[in-house]
């Protein structure tokens, strides 16, 4: 072996030895801590004690409503975002003025980028007894309630992550070559079939890179339930941080962690399997 | 189709337009407007639990930033340099710390780390008569892990749309590798950097969740809202919201033109 390449080597080591620490010291060996707890018991006073045991999994069913809850939502919540995004970056990447995208891209995008926490108390008040149902007893519906049923959480998730549905769509669709939307119009195709035929089939690229990114951060979410199902409609989330910060049974808790990445991965795994044998791509924009 | 899109922006700025609304509000109804008022700000900015929890956010929010440009740019060079095996774990490695909920995030480091700090405390007592808890520097380490993969994949991915044949050029100029580094590398890839940065920063200062999890006794700006809507919020917390939303809102908007501009310098 010659210098050069033993030389080049170490700079490359040197390159990534920083964020190798990270992922060694606040990834790994956490994780692994979190699996290695899972099998434990709770201490007396709440936390850790060792043990080996597989009763926080037998035990799981305890928590069966956060699973259930988080596993129809957050993918129906998805399925609605991006049926509520389409249209908006269709009519982002093909009917505005090429000038005004961007700007009016960044607009969609910027509420997601800040205040969450806010945001999702205004919808608060805005769904709760002197908000919207107020307004609608007014015009004669009355004795609506939405606040802390399932229906909040879904706009609640509507609400928040159009924000990142809308671009990788809206990417897709400007990519669109719109020669070929006149040539199926050409051809005799009602606007219906072309959409069906030619604009969905192309844009479903980034209709998959975005539910994707919308199911992950619901699938963890932890405000939103929180909020809008005000601990009626709950997610794995809530069941985490009561687990951790108020019963303190860390074992169990640490099984319900698992069990979540777990779900997570292997929703991921088969979703992107279906959808690279479906688009042939493989690209994932993340931001 | 417009009337549609008209509705989004509605439905978008609707939360935001009642926060910004009830910050200016002189009552303290959240739904009953009372007139127009400035005092909420005033009481805000002298409010010192308010402003230390927006130093401490602010401060962890630049170290997290500074620290995810910094490595997660030089991991994205390493990483180019890498093949084999070694690479896919990284790549792994990249993807996981993306995809695990920041919840998980939370939830591990704080069990990996209390258990940590029970087990060598005592020592440190004994020893030196210190002791290391969890806090806002547990908060950055956490965040930054999160931002390395961000900044990475966004390095990296304009890494790879550049053009070999300018590295090159330099080297037959005899120029050295740091100075191809410095006057040639870094200046195409300071857009993707910046907009990295950016990125951190807007995560971190959001982010409540890890947070909530390891911040142990100090308070960040969104512990502090959670804790106070928990109490009821009053509009003190509305006029903090809205100068944070109109700082990103323009930091967003900047790093956007950043993009822009960087991926049109990339394509002449």
């Amino acid at each position: 072996m010659t210098a050069a390449p033993a030389r080049s080597r170490a700079v490359t080591a040197l390159l990534v030895a920083p964020a190798a620490v990270f992922f060694v010291f606040l990834l790994i060996v956490p994780l692994m801590v979190v699996v290695v707890f899972s099998f434990g018991e709770r201490a007396p006073a709440g936390g850790y004690s060792p043990a080996f045991t597989f009763d926080n999994y037998l035990n799981l069913a305890a928590r069966g409503k956060a699973f259930v809850n988080t596993l129809t939502l957050a993918p129906l919540a998805t399925l609605l975002t991006a049926i509520f995004a389409f249209p908006m970056a269709y009519f982002l990447a093909v009917k505005v003025d090429p000038k005004w995208r961007v700007m009016l891209l960044v607009l969609v995008m910027a509420p997601f980028w800040t205040s969450q926490l806010l945001r999702y108390y205004a919808w608060i008040m805005l769904l709760g007894g002197k908000g919207i149902p107020a307004w609608l007893a007014y015009i004669g519906i009355a004795d609506v309630r939405i606040i802390n049923t399932p229906w909040a959480v879904l706009i609640g998730a509507v609400y928040g992550f159009l924000p990142l549905m809308v671009p990788p769509i809206y990417v897709s669709l400007e990519k669109l070559d719109k020669r070929l939307l006149e040539a199926s119009a050409d051809l005799g195709a009602t606007p219906i079939r072309t959409f069906f035929q030619v604009t969905l089939p192309l844009a479903l690229p980034g209709v998959a890179t975005g539910s994707m990114l919308v199911f992950i951060l619901l699938m963890g979410d932890y405000i939103l339930p929180q909020y809008l199902g005000g601990g009626k409609v709950f997610f794995i989330g809530n069941a985490l941080v009561d687990l951790f910060l108020q019963s303190r049974n860390w074992p169990f808790g640490a099984a319900v962690s698992v069990a979540l990445v777990a779900i997570m991965f292997v929703t991921i795994f088969f979703y992107m399997r279906f959808v690279l044998g479906k688009t042939g791509t493989r690209r994932a924009a993340l931001v | 189709m417009r009337l549609y899109a008209i509705l989004i922006y509605i439905f978008l700025y609707a939360p935001i337009a009642f926060i910004v609304g009830g910050s200016f509000n002189a009552g303290k109804q959240a739904m009953i407007w009372q007139g127009f008022s400035l005092e909420w700000y005033g009481k805000a900015f002298s409010n010192p639990l308010i402003t230390e929890a927006l130093t401490t956010s602010l401060m962890i929010a630049l170290t997290t930033a500074t620290l995810s440009a910094i490595i997660g740019t030089l991991a994205a060079l390493g990483l180019e340099r890498m093949s084999g095996w070694l690479r896919h774990v990284f790549d792994a490695l990249i993807y996981i710390a993306i995809l695990v909920p920041g919840i998980v995030i939370g939830i591990s480091t704080l069990i990996a780390f209390v258990s940590f700090f029970d087990m060598i405390n005592p020592y440190l007592i004994t020893a030196w008569n210190i002791r290391i808890e969890m806090g806002a520097w547990m908060v950055i380490a956490a965040h930054v892990l999160f931002n390395i993969a961000v900044v990475a994949l966004l390095v990296r991915a304009r890494l790879q749309g550049m053009d070999r044949s300018l590295v090159e050029a330099s080297e037959d100029l005899y120029a050295t590798p740091l100075g191809t580094f410095r006057q040639v590398v870094l200046p195409l890839l300071a857009p993707s950097i910046l907009a990295g940065f950016l990125l951190a920063f807007t995560f971190s200062f959001e982010d409540f969740i890890i947070a909530y999890f390891v911040a142990g006794p100090d308070v960040t700006l969104p512990i502090y809202v959670f804790s106070s809507i928990r109490r009821g919020i009053t509009p003190e917390i509305n006029a903090v919201g809205t100068v944070v939303l109109m700082t990103s809102l323009v930091l967003l908007v900047l790093a956007q033109v950043i993009l822009q501009r960087g991926s049109r310098t990339l394509k002449t």
